[in-house]
């Protein structure tokens, strides 16, 4: 009786993964031609790799909203930890502190990087704000950084920055065209100032899910 | 059998384990690590499949902050335990 739920779970997955193969062996080859029609139209996106193409000009709409969600996600976290419940840092080991203050400042160099070189190779807003993050979840365990329950004003407002610029952007050139067609002309530097953007609430979010999760109320 | 055929085979048959071993392991510590070593090999798997920017998104975001969250998830599950203990 036991083990009836898990060989229930262990069934159903398997019958999912056989209804999978069967989609995948089912499909049409190349009903669309996606890459074909993206290549097409790089030159307009104003990046040149097609991923960052497709993630912030042709598929903006996805992004946007991944990062409102993303954003919810932190409300509820923050709404299960206690009210000024920040517990103070604690000293971890001497030589891990000297290695998270080695290095946080490359960790921070390395999400310029990358979201730098988004444009025209695999990088972009997500993967550097990952290493943000995962400089501030470093500096956290190193004892150098205290647990946020309560995100001040400042704090707030990086981590809803991402999203408002987003969406300004978005209204923005709503008088151009539809919701998230750049103008060709200013595309690139509006999808850089979207990333720079994205990158800071994205660290701030993916670090603050990790640090406002010490203390959660019983 | 040449070589690249060989490693994709050995990661299939790793990435299959570590996930089989992930999920049956009694032990969560033990089974938050394999998660971890999962997502690793899950990044090299998307790398051999010619897509660079899941494979950075899998270890970073995928391994590296899930597997925190999880190892910290670990420690606050024994912190409650141990005085019931």
């Amino acid at each position: 009786m036991k083990h009836a739920l898990p060989a229930l779970i262990v069934a159903l997955a398997a019958l999912l993964g056989v209804a999978l193969a069967a989609a995948l062996l089912d499909l049409p080859p190349h009903a669309v031609r996606l890459p074909g029609d993206v290549a097409a139209n790089l030159a307009a996106s104003g990046v040149a790799h097609p991923i960052t193409a497709v993630l912030l000009n042709f598929r903006g709409y996805d992004t946007l909203l991944e990062i409102a969600v993303l954003l919810l996600a932190l409300f509820g976290v923050l709404a299960l930890v206690k009210p000024h419940a920040a517990t103070p840092a604690v000293p971890a080991h001497p030589l891990l502190q000297t290695l998270a203050k080695l290095l946080a400042p490359l960790m921070v160099l390395v999400a310029g990087y990358l979201l730098w070189v988004g444009a025209i190779a695999p990088g972009g807003a997500f993967q550097a704000g990952a290493v943000l993050a995962a400089a501030g979840v470093l500096l956290r365990l190193a004892g150098l950084l205290p647990a946020w329950a309560a995100p001040g004003l400042l704090l707030r407002a990086g981590l809803a920055l991402g999203l408002l610029v987003f969406v300004a952007v978005a209204v923005a050139v709503l008088g151009h065209a539809t919701l998230l067609t750049y103008p060709p002309a200013l595309a690139g530097g509006l999808i850089l100032l979207i990333e720079a953007a994205l990158t800071l609430s994205i660290g701030l979010t993916l670090a603050a899910l990790y640090l406002a999760s010490t203390e959660v109320r019983p | 059998m040449n070589a690249a055929l060989a490693f994709d085979l050995l990661l299939i048959a790793a990435l299959v384990w570590s996930a089989a071993r992930a999920l049956t392991v009694a032990d969560l510590f033990r089974g938050v690590v394999l998660f971890i070593v999962f997502g690793l090999l899950m990044a090299l798997a998307w790398a051999r499949l010619g897509a660079p920017d899941i494979a950075l998104a899998e270890a970073a975001i995928g391994a590296g902050l899930t597997g925190a969250l999880l190892l910290d998830a670990v420690g606050h599950l024994r912190a409650k335990r141990a005085p019931d203990a």
